[in-house]
C-alpha cells in the first residue's frame, strides 16, 4: 500500500514539474468572474464596438449572449451591428486576403482565443501597447513582439512609451510609461480590459458554468451511489474467506 | 417450467447463451485474492464503449473537411445539445484511457501476469496498446487545430525517414504532399471505422484466451493447482459474477468521480488532455515554435530524440522508437524468473522495475519538453535504461535471489 502511494504521489508530481519549468513573459492576473453578469456585460459592449471590426468571432452567436442576462431586444439594439437575425454568429465584412495585405496577417478569430493563449495572456497583451516609430503601424507591444496589430484602444488608453533599463550589453524594456492620456485614466482603462477579457473568456466556452453546476450534482450522485455499492459488495463479499 | 425457462431453453436449443453466460460470468471462477491494481481491466472496458458511444454523437455533427473540422467541434461545443459534454467525454476518454491501460499493463509486469500459460493474453494485450495508439494519433488530427496539424506533419514525416521508399511511403499515408483534406478525411475513416473494428475485436480475443486460462493474481500462483476434488473448482476461486461485478461497480464509480471531476471541472486539465495551441486553427504556412505530443505518446517520443541522427538521418531514433514498443511482446521469453509474482521476487528485479517506472515516467516528462543538452543527456540515460530492463532481464531474473511461493493464495 505504502509503495503505491509513492508511485501515485510521483504520478501526481509531474505536471507540477513540468509547470514550474515553462518560461515567458511575466502576465499579469486577469480579473476574471463568469458570475459578475455586469462585467461580461460591459466586456461584450467593448467587443462588439472595437474588436469586431477585423476580428471575427465565427463560432459565437449574438443570441448566446442571452446567457449573460439579456434580452433579445437588448442585443439586437446595442450589440448588433453587422447582422440581421440574432441568431447569426459573429463575422466580419472584412476581406481575409486584403487584410492580410493591410497588416502583414489576417486577424485571427476570436471565438476561443482565451483558450488559446490564456487570460492572463490577453489581459497582459491589452494592456502592453507603446509607442514605436519603426512599426508600420506606429505600435508595438511588450508581450508580442512586432506584432501586426495596432493599438485600437489607443484612444481610451492613450499613448504609452517604454521606460528602458541597461541589462548587461543590452537594452531593455523595465515599465512603460503614459506620455500622452487617454478619455479614461490607467485605472479604468485596466477594468475595462478586465471587463473584455472577461468578455473573451466567457466567450470561448459559454458552457463552462453550466458545466460546473452540473458537475456538483453528478458527483453528489455518484458519492451516493458509492455508498450504496460498498454497502453491497461488502454484503456479497460476507461469505468470502 | 416458468415462461422464461421455456424461452431460456428455446434459445439454449439454438444458440449457447446459458452456457456463455456461465462460462464467462457465473462459472467464471477469478482468483479470491484481487487487490486495487485489478479493476483496471474492467474499467479500460468500461472507457473503451465510452468512448465508442460518445464517438457516435460526434460522428453525427462533426465534419470531416479541413475547412469545415475546426468550426464543427466548436459548433459542437455550443449549439448541438450536451454537445460539450459529449466532447469532453471523448477527450478526457482519450487520455483516461491511457491511464488506465498503463496501470493495468503495470500490473502485469508487477505479478508476471504475462508469463507461461498467459503469452497470447499479453499479445493481444501489447496489440491492443498498438491499435489503441493508432486510434488516439489518427483522432487527434480531427479537431484540426494546430498542435493536430503540425504533431500529424511529425508523426507521418517519421516514415520518411525510412531508407529509399520513405518519402513515397510518406505520401501515400497523407495522400497529399503535406496533411491535408486527403489526409483528414482518410484519417477520419480509420478513426470511426477501421481502428475501433480492430480494438474491438482484439479485446474479445484478449477476453476468450484470458478466460480460457483463467486469471492470474497478486501471488503469481495458479488456482487451478488446488481444486475441490468433488466439485472441481478453484478452492481459492469466486464466480467472476456476482463477486466481481458487485466490487467492479465500486472501482467503475471511483473512477467515475475522477472521470467527471476532470469532465466538469478541469477538462484541459491544464494543457495535458487539451492543448491551448490546438484552440488555433490549423495553419499549413505557420509551424508552432514547439511541437509537443499528447502526454500518452511523450514517453516513446523522448527516446526518438534520444537517438542522435546517424548519417544524416532521422531513421535511428525512429527504430529505436519501433523497438521501445516491439520489445514489449518478447517480455513472457524474456523473463526467466522461478516466480512471478513481484511480492516472492529477488531485489534485483524489484530495483530493475523501480528503475523502469522511473525511466519511462522521466521520459514521459522530457518529452514534453523543447529539447536542450540536459533534456537529451537525461533522455538518453532514460532509454539506456528502458532497453537494459528487457534486454538484461533474461540474465537477472535467473540469478535473482526468490522466495517460496504459498501453496495457497494470501489474503
Amino acid at each position: 500500500m505504502k509503495r503505491l502511494k509513492n508511485f501515485l504521489l510521483l504520478l501526481m508530481a509531474v505536471p507540477v514539474i513540468a509547470f514550474a519549468s515553462e518560461e515567458g513573459p511575466r502576465l499579469d492576473k486577469a480579473p476574471v468572474n463568469l458570475s459578475d453578469q455586469a462585467s461580461l456585460q460591459r466586456g461584450a459592449r467593448i467587443f462588439v464596438n472595437y474588436c469586431l471590426n477585423c476580428h471575427s468571432a465565427a463560432a459565437m452567436r449574438y443570441s448566446r449572449m442571452e446567457d449573460l442576462g439579456l434580452t433579445e431586444d437588448q442585443i439586437k439594439e446595442n450589440l448588433m451591428f453587422a447582422a440581421e437575425k440574432p441568431g447569426e454568429t459573429m463575422t466580419v465584412g472584412m476581406d481575409k486576403k486584403e487584410a492580410k495585405g493591410w497588416f502583414g496577417s489576417a486577424p485571427p478569430d476570436l471565438s476561443v482565443i482565451a483558450r488559446a493563449r490564456g487570460s492572463d495572456w490577453l489581459y497582459t497583451y491589452l494592456r502592453s501597447f507603446y509607442r514605436d516609430d519603426s512599426r508600420p503601424t506606429g505600435w508595438n507591444n511588450v508581450v508580442f513582439d512586432k506584432v501586426a496589430m495596432p493599438h485600437v484602444l489607443w484612444s481610451l488608453q492613450g499613448e504609452m512609451v517604454p521606460v528602458k533599463k541597461k541589462e548587461g550589453e543590452h537594452e531593455v524594456i523595465d515599465h512603460l510609461e503614459l506620455a500622452k492620456p487617454g478619455s479614461v485614466t490607467l485605472a479604468e482603462y485596466d477594468a475595462m480590459v478586465g471587463d473584455l477579457v472577461n468578455y473573451l473568456t466567457w466567450m470561448g466556452e459559454p458552457a463552462q458554468l453550466e458545466r460546473q453546476k452540473l458537475g456538483l450534482v453528478v458527483l453528489a450522485f455518484l458519492a451516493f451511489f458509492f455508498v450504496v455499492a460498498y454497502y453491497l459488495k461488502k454484503e456479497f463479499w460476507k461469505d468470502v474467506h | 417450467m416458468s415462461a422464461l425457462q421455456k424461452v431460456m431453453g428455446w434459445v439454449d436449443d439454438r444458440f449457447p447463451l446459458t452456457a456463455t453466460y456461465k462460462a464467462h460470468l457465473s462459472e467464471y471462477y477469478a482468483p479470491k485474492n484481487f487487490n486495487f491494481w485489478y479493476f483496471f481491466g474492467s474499467l479500460a472496458l468500461l472507457v473503451l464503449v465510452m468512448q465508442i458511444v460518445t464517438g457516435i454523437f460526434l460522428t453525427m455533427n462533426y465534419k470531416p473537411d479541413s475547412g469545415l473540422a475546426f468550426l464543427s467541434v466548436e459548433y459542437i461545443m455550443r449549439d448541438v445539445d450536451w454537445g460539450w459534454l459529449i466532447r469532453y467525454m471523448h477527450s478526457t476518454g482519450a487520455s483516461m484511457f491511457f491511464v488506465v491501460v498503463y496501470l493495468h499493463m503495470f500490473r502485469g509486469l508487477m505479478y508476471g501476469s504475462y508469463r507461461k500459460p498467459r503469452e497470447l493474453i499479453w499479445i493481444f494485450g501489447v496489440l491492443i496498446y498498438l491499435a489503441l495508439m493508432a486510434e488516439a494519433f489518427l483522432g487527434y488530427l480531427l479537431p484540426w487545430g494546430q498542435m493536430s496539424y503540425w504533431g500529424a506533419q511529425v508523426i507521418v514525416n517519421l516514415f520518411a525517414a525510412v531508407p529509399f521508399v520513405g518519402d513515397d511511403l510518406s505520401i501515400w499515408i497523407r495522400g497529399d504532399y503535406v496533411i491535408s483534406d486527403a489526409t483528414l478525411n482518410r484519417f477520419f475513416a480509420f478513426h470511426v471505422i477501421a481502428l475501433p473494428l480492430v480494438l474491438i475485436a482484439l479485446v474479445a480475443v484478449h477476453l476468450v484466451a484470458l478466460h480460457e486460462v483463467g486469471s492470474n493474481n497478486p501471488d503469481g500462483i495458479e488456482i487451478k493447482k488446488k481444486k475441490d476434488p468433488v466439485t472441481h473448482i478453484p478452492l481459492d476461486g469466486i464466480p467472476f459474477h456476482p463477486y466481481y461485478t458487485v466490487k467492479d461497480i465500486v472501482g467503475v464509480i471511483v473512477f467515475l468521480m475522477v472521470f467527471s471531476a476532470i469532465v466538469f471541472f478541469g477538462p484541459t486539465m491544464g494543457g495535458y488532455f487539451l492543448e491551448g495551441n490546438n484552440f488555433i486553427p490549423a495553419d499549413p504556412l505557420k509551424t508552432p515554435p514547439h511541437i509537443a505530443p499528447l502526454w500518452y505518446f511523450t514517453p516513446f517520443y523522448a527516446i526518438l530524440r534520444a537517438v542522435p541522427p546517424m548519417f544524416g538521418s532521422q531513421f535511428p531514433g525512429v527504430v529505436a522508437m519501433g523497438m521501445s514498443i516491439v520489445l514489449i511482446f518478447f517480455l513472457p521469453w524474456l523473463d526467466r524468473g522461478k516466480v512471478k509474482s513481484i511480492r516472492y521476487r529477488g531485489p534485483i528485479y524489484k530495483l530493475m522495475l523501480a528503475l523502469f517506472v522511473v525511466s519511462f515516467v522521466g521520459l514521459g516528462y522530457l518529452g514534453l519538453l523543447p529539447p536542450s543538452p540536459v533534456a537529451t543527456i537525461l533522455a538518453q540515460t532514460f532509454s539506456v535504461i528502458y532497453f537494459l530492463f528487457f534486454l538484461l532481464m533474461p540474465w537477472y531474473t535467473s540469478i535473482d535471489k526468490t522466495k517460496p511461493e504459498p501453496e495457497r493464495v494470501t489474503g
